[in-house]
């Protein structure tokens, strides 16, 4: 290509380039996934770029109510630790909301009428009276914490449980695989028959099948949900099932892979199927013998592209397979959160990042046939 | 595990359908009409016969679905557009009438205009700047791959991804949203991005941008090293510049490519939805025709007939696109 072999100015200037741009592309993932493995108190008030240094918590607790509080000597004591996270260093501390900070760690601090407050840096703290402490409620103690950076699976554990990823992660398989598989087989045949069958019509069915991959999906909702009504009603099932979607999925499908097949098939050459005719083979043997070994990497492409639409998929699963619990896919989930965990990003991102580990691995395992199938869809 | 096995039990069921369909029509042909062994004049009309009906074995359920999903929906969506909100009573075309004196309408319509002007148009330049950049370094391919790898990611997911960085906290909290943290280092004031009317469509957008790039980039990268090195080397014999040679010698050369770049991303443009309904679901003036339409399908028990309608403009915007496509198979057809 035109890059020189000397190390020029404007070379550096384009590996500066190139790294800021993949840095800003791979920074918003990256983010999603440290978040994902933060301790959910320290991700809540600190951003995820500081998760390795120690974070700074101002924190108000209660100390334990007057109830508990023992004699000591002429001292009325409560005692008790302010600390769950045993790790946490407290720094400051302090009784009024007007100074938080007012006293160091360890420090003896008067308050009214001869009473006194005292934090250790581990916690502990120690409120001493001369009289008897009177009321129901606690005193109010403010702190400022050095908390570690603190790792956890704690988020992962809890989505996939209680907020039903795992069951969700199922249904997107139970989707995913048969929309996957069954648009490959409709779609070979008829991209051969399309390719090397002579018939009427053939160039109309060609014309039409390349208008149809881009009649936007939106067209066919209402229709269909009123016919998958329909068709519920008259066998008296529910208009929402895995074989609706699965054929669902393999219509909206079938224009590209048909599109993808036919024209790799129509490459190979002529020479290998007409020997093959000659020598008395049937359309269904040349189909099955030769055409389909020969189109792997055709097909593998489209698997890898329709796998990755299907799971990837929430319209057609919101419209064909609704939003009831046990029927909702991963999207459909993450959707759900969405709206009811809004704030929770301890959940969110954690649920996002099952959402998408799937097809990254997809993606990055199987990216030269990704590549191929783009440019055999679209370069011409 | 009873999901699992009934799950696997089920595809099981669905795929050998497919193959039992497949293989048992057509053995069922060769039994039907013989051409291995008989009499000449037998074989060849059974060969005749089979060769008639076969294909359309093939196509079979193929054309079936493709009516059933694609075809036929298209027409009973126009014919829908014309009826009431249940779909039963003939209304003529008050549902366009509301459609063209609605607000919500024009606000959807203008903020589509705007994806389709911005989202093509900055997928395809970053695309192109990437791919000619990464051609010449090193490690193109690892930033390639990392730059291409959003398009793995579900429109839902990058949508968390993009409001955990849009993320905002009023008050003088610390800003765990990225966006807002660097505006907070430079000084400057925290914002809630995704409810600034206007301005917001742009950070809903970044996120399309951000996951198209990859695929403008494939594509062009391929088209790139398809430029015949003689032009390029003759370009440098005549003294031009890589500016130069960039904008004059090899753009020109893809320019098909780029057009089919563009087409391709207009498209997923127009039918764009998960984003913002995972995002604002229409709300602070970010409303696009598809959320509207997904929105009027099922508001209020569902209103078919101006569902159908907002589905009917999406169609009519993407007809010189399939008309264009079309020809381009066509031409393509006859030079095979």
């Amino acid at each position: 290509m035109i890059a020189s072999s000397k190390r020029s100015p404007l070379t550096y200037l384009v590996h500066a380039t190139v790294l800021f741009l993949v840095v800003i592309w791979t920074i918003p993932t990256a983010g999603l996934f440290v978040s994902s493995i933060r301790d959910k108190d320290q991700l809540s008030v600190s951003g995820w770029w500081t998760a390795l240094s120690t974070s700074e918590q101002r924190i108000v607790d209660r100390a334990n109510g007057p109830k508990t509080q023992t004699q000591e000597g002429d001292q009325f004591v409560i005692r008790g630790n302010l600390l769950t996270n045993s790790s946490a260093v407290i720094t400051q501390f302090g009784f009024s909301s007007l100074d938080p900070e007012a006293f160091a760690a360890g420090t003896l601090a008067e308050m009214r009428n001869g009473q006194t407050l005292q934090v250790m840096a581990n916690g502990d703290y120690a409120l001493a009276s001369p009289a008897q402490w009177k009321g129901s409620r606690g005193q109010r103690i403010f702190y400022t914490a050095e908390v570690p950076p603190r790792f956890t699976l704690d988020n992962y554990r809890e989505v996939l449980s209680a907020e039903g990823l795992g069951q969700s992660f199922l249904n997107s398989l139970t989707v995913t695989i048969p929309a996957t598989i069954i648009p490959i087989l409709v779609a070979a045949f008829a991209a051969y028959a399309l390719a090397w069958m002579r018939f009427p019509g053939r160039a109309l069915l060609v014309a039409a099948v390349v208008g149809l991959l881009v009649v936007p999906l939106q067209m066919s909702l209402i229709p269909l949900l009123k016919s998958y009504n329909l068709i519920g009603e008259f066998f008296g099932v529910g208009s929402k099932t895995y074989v609706g979607i699965w054929l669902a999925h393999t219509g909206f499908g079938l224009p590209l892979a048909i599109y993808l097949l036919r024209n790799y098939i129509a490459g190979l050459p002529s020479e290998i199927i007409e020997s093959a005719r000659v020598d008395g083979a049937s359309d269904f043997d040349i189909f099955r013998k030769i055409i389909l070994p020969l189109s792997f990497p055709a097909l593998a492409s489209f698997a890898i592209f329709q796998f990755l639409w299907v799971w990837n998929d929430l319209l057609i699963a919101m419209v064909f397979l609704g939003n009831n619990e046990e029927h909702l896919v991963l999207t459909g989930q993450l959707r759900e959160l969405l709206g009811s965990r809004g704030g929770n990003w301890e959940i969110l991102t954690a649920s996002a990042f099952i959402t998408i580990i799937v097809p990254l691995c997809v993606f990055f395992s199987l990216q030269r046939y990704l590549v191929r199938g783009l440019l055999a869809g679209s370069v011409k | 595990m009873a999901q699992l096995a009934s799950a696997l039990v089920t595809m099981l069921l669905g795929v050998l359908g497919c193959a039992v369909y497949f293989y048992g029509s057509n053995i069922l042909l060769d039994k039907v009409f013989p051409t291995k062994s008989g009499p000449a004049q037998k074989v060849a009309r059974n060969l005749r016969i089979s060769n008639t009906i076969r294909p359309w074995l093939f196509l079979g359920p193929a054309v079936l679905l493709l009516t059933f999903y694609l075809f036929y929906p298209v027409i009973d969506s126009i014919r829908l557009s014309f009826f009431d909100r249940s779909g039963d009573e003939f209304v003529g075309i008050s549902n366009y009438v509301w459609l063209f004196g609605s607000d919500e309408f024009f606000e959807s319509f203008r903020n589509n205009m705007l994806w389709l002007i911005v989202v093509p148009t900055a997928a395809t330049f970053f695309g192109l700047v990437i791919a000619t950049m990464t051609d010449r370094i090193w490690w193109g391919n690892i930033a390639k791959s990392l730059i291409f790898m959003p398009m793995a990611i579900s429109f839902i997911g990058a949508s968390v991804i993009w409001k955990f960085i849009y993320d905002f906290r009023s008050g003088g909290d610390a800003q765990i949203g990225l966006l807002n943290a660097v505006v907070v280092f430079f000084g400057g004031e925290p914002q809630n991005w995704i409810t600034i009317p206007f301005w917001n469509n742009f950070f809903l957008m970044i996120i399309l941008i951000w996951i198209q790039t990859g695929f403008a980039m494939v594509i062009l990268s391929a088209a790139l090293r398809g430029i015949p090195d003689e032009t390029i080397e003759a370009a440098v014999l005549d003294g031009a510049n890589g500016v130069q040679i960039f904008f004059k010698i090899m753009v020109p050369q893809i320019w098909g490519t780029i057009a089919v770049v563009w087409t391709t991303i207009t498209i997923l443009v127009l039918k764009v939805f998960d984003i913002v309904l995972a995002m604002t679901n229409g709300q602070w003036d970010t409303q696009v025709l598809a959320n509207q339409m997904f929105d009027w399908m099922f508001r209020g028990g569902g209103d078919f007939g101006r569902g159908a309608v907002v589905a009917i403009v999406i169609m009519v915007l993407v007809i010189p696109i399939m008309i264009w496509n079309i020809k381009r198979a066509n031409a393509e057809m006859e030079g095979r």
